[in-house]
């Protein structure tokens, strides 16, 4: 009986590996200057407070030191990324037959056309800079529901709304690769649900980098007004490259009064990647936040998003995976702020690290003063395939108020060698055994995703397990 | 006599460092019922543990073969794909993986074919059934939080749904109340209903055996067997306990 080779250079990912030569594409120069990023606000016939910000961000940029307290980001030189890349194609789309052939293929094989048909409610598709297609069903658009692009929003009715909005929960001086996303961001979605609109079935935006050596600067801005309910979906991928690419995407999300948004993720960037992404959601009274995460491709990843409970009872939970393999470096986790009272939250996240790869949870739990009677609890786990691999725990608490219920739990384990023996008794094999294990490790986060994403990150997980050659 | 389906020669299995088994010979048929029986710590689970593969267990000597091929040369998948099965004593909890997608995965590596998902639904349910437990275990995860009845039917579920040619039960009686014993028997007993299912049973207990079909009963004391018989050894050993047996052979 042959057993499938565990220990390769790197696994076969023929599924998010095909790419297209760009050639027809429009792009900017390597590297950020003035000029680059008038000719951006150019391109995107920004109003032109959108330029004056743009620009303000870019002064921010240069100011603000580089992250020193993660894993390295030195492989990351700006002068070389692109930070603008538009797809050959004149517009966004509605039908995904307008939408270029290479471009449509791409998110064919990614199975985004067939998952709208089925289980989405609208669909967004970014190739490199600019939303390609964007749709939602006529019956959401209907209750009122505005899902579109953002530059789209930026001309139309929302316009006030997204300039009382935009980088307001991140702005640009927050850290670098704000400021940067602040001078250089292009696509991305904006969804609004008005009061008291549920929308039953997830809206879902993909993200793809096609390009070799760009930037992805998507911004996401979410409102979900008062007792409404959103579930979003935001999926990304790219080829692998020999040369960096980087991901600064932002993500802002206003959750109204008794409003509940869901929002998952499966991050499956490819291993030159480095994701420096920010993600922060505010929360007004009764409201709740859900993140479901799921963190397996980059080379280096920082990502915490934060959630800020602003209103009397307000909620957050935040799960997550990260799977961190060869060459990997992870450092993910989240960030709550209770700033009200009687506000609750829940953490728990799984770790898995590999063939040497790190994965390192950080969270911080603030309970500001006015913040009584609020309940946090963390729990995270980690598990080390192996005796090369490294995973690490650092979370902060931080407790302003006595009248405060915090716990916290952290336990780091291996595979257990029982477990496997079992399953193998049964006729499974070794890899198979330990591909389960880890799978069912991961099972907080495959159980709140809807099915078709569950046996993705499933599949996913198997792929670095086994690490098939290709 | 039937075709030889397992035997086991002179085995000698070490447990880190120590002698458990000392040279311990057993044949077994196809179609046959066997019970081993004998007191805590002579190496009954020792020798299920061993010829499944488990990990820790050293055979220093002797042979075990099923159907004429070597299980001491297979890892414990392989054995299992060879026919063996193992009721275990102690079945291990997995998180994260539902009883059911277990045991479809299972047949699915052993026979390489894809199990479908609605068939092998209808054939679990009813097998839930059998032995006892509610339709809704098959969703839950393997044997986490299961009780040690509920566990023990479990075995007996999976024993039931991969239908191996010899399949070893090491104190699969042990700790159940009298109800789960029936219920557990009952399972059994089906699986000797099919043609040609061996058994080799470990016990100490003669309750679960009532209702079955035995056609030998071996007596293992400190790592040998030191008496084989037929199924009147069992109401000797109940009647008189181990005593008269130790010092034989």
């Amino acid at each position: 009986m042959s057993e499938e080779k565990t220990h390769v250079e790197d696994i076969d990912r023929a599924l998010y590996d095909f790419r297209y030569e760009d050639k027809d594409a429009f792009k900017v120069e390597g590297g950020l200057s003035e000029e680059i990023v008038e000719q951006i606000s150019r391109e995107k016939n920004d109003p032109s407070w959108m330029r004056d910000f743009r620009l303000r961000s870019l002064e921010i940029y240069r100011r603000t030191p580089m992250p020193d307290w993660g894993p390295s980001i030195e492989g990351l030189n700006m002068d070389n990324i692109v930070t603008y890349v538009r797809p050959n194609t004149e517009r966004m789309n509605t039908k995904w037959e307008d939408v270029p052939e290479n471009i449509k293929n791409t998110f064919e094989k990614l199975g985004i056309p067939e998952a709208e048909r089925k289980s989405l409610a609208g669909v967004g598709a970014q190739y490199d800079s600019e939303l390609v297609y964007h749709n939602v069903r006529e019956e959401v658009a209907r209750r009122g529901v505005i899902y579109t692009d953002i530059e789209s929003a930026l001309h139309g009715e929302y316009a006030d709304m997204i300039k009382e909005k935009f980088m307001k929960l991140v702005p640009p001086e927050d850290h670098k690769f704000a400021a940067l996303h602040g001078a250089v961001w292009s696509g991305g979605s904006f969804v609004y649900v008005p009061s008291g609109v549920s929308v039953e079935i997830p809206l879902q935006s993909y993200f793809r980098l096609n390009a070799p050596g760009a930037g992805q600067f998507e911004h996401t801005l979410i409102i979900v007004d008062e007792g409404a309910y959103l579930h979003f979906i935001e999926g990304c991928s790219a080829p692998k490259y020999n040369v960096a690419n980087l991901h600064a995407g932002c993500v802002e999300l206003y959750v109204g009064k008794n409003a509940t948004l869901r929002y998952s993720t499966i991050e499956n960037w490819s291993k030159n990647m480095y994701n420096l992404n920010t993600k922060r959601a505010t929360v007004a009274e009764g409201g709740k936040v859900e993140w479901v995460s799921g963190s397996f491709g980059s080379h280096v990843s920082y990502l915490y998003p934060m959630s800020i409970l602003a209103g009397r009872k307000a909620r957050a939970e935040f799960t997550g995976v990260t799977f961190a393999g060869a060459g990997q470096n992870l450092d993910t986790g989240c960030k709550i702020f209770h700033i009200a009272p009687e506000t609750t939250s829940y953490v728990n996240t799984r770790s898995i690290s590999k063939d040497g790869g790190i994965s390192t949870f950080r969270s911080g739990v603030m309970i500001g003063h006015k913040a009584e009677d609020s309940k946090a609890a963390v729990s995270c786990q980690s598990l080390m395939v192996d005796d090369v691999s490294r995973s690490d725990t650092i979370p902060a608490m931080e407790v302003n108020t006595d009248k405060a219920d915090i716990g916290h739990e952290a336990k780091i384990g291996r595979i257990p060698s029982d477990a496997v023996y079992y399953l193998m008794s049964r006729g499974i094999s070794e890899d198979e055994a330990r591909a389960l294990i880890v799978s069912g490790f991961a099972d907080n986060v495959s159980k709140e995703l809807p099915l078709e994403y569950a046996v993705e990150m499933n599949n996913l997980i198997r792929l670095e397990m086994k690490g098939a050659i290709g | 006599m039937p075709e030889i389906l397992l035997n086991a020669s002179n085995l000698k299995v070490s447990v880190e460092d120590k002698s458990i088994l000392k040279g311990l010979d057993i044949t077994i048929g196809r179609g046959e019922t066997h019970v081993i029986m004998g007191p805590n710590g002579a190496g009954k689970s020792t020798l299920a543990a061993a010829l499944m593969g488990a990990p820790g267990y050293e055979v220093t000597e002797g042979s075990a073969t099923l159907e004429s091929k070597d299980l001491l040369e297979m890892n414990v998948s392989e054995r299992a794909r060879a026919g063996l099965f193992l009721s275990f004593q102690n079945p291990v909890e997995v998180p994260g993986i539902s009883l059911e997608s277990f045991l479809r995965t299972s047949l699915e590596q052993r026979t390489g074919e894809k199990v479908k998902l609605w068939d092998f639904r209808k054939k679990i349910r009813a097998v839930l059934e059998t032995v006892g437990l509610d339709a809704s275990y098959a969703e839950r995860d393997l044997n986490v939080g299961f009780s040690g009845g509920e566990k023990k039917k479990a075995e007996i579920l999976q024993l039931l749904l991969l239908k191996p040619k010899l399949a070893i039960l090491d104190e699969t009686d042990s700790g159940l109340d009298v109800d789960a014993v029936r219920t557990v028997s009952k399972g059994i007993e089906e699986f000797q209903n099919n043609e040609d299912a061996s058994l080799l049973i470990i016990t100490h207990n003669a309750a679960i055996l009532d209702s079955l079909k035995v056609d030998k009963v071996h007596i293992l004391i400190d790592g040998r067997i030191v008496k084989t018989g037929g199924p009147e050894l069992i109401s000797e050993v109940s009647e008189q306990g181990f005593v008269k047996f130790e010092g034989e052979e």
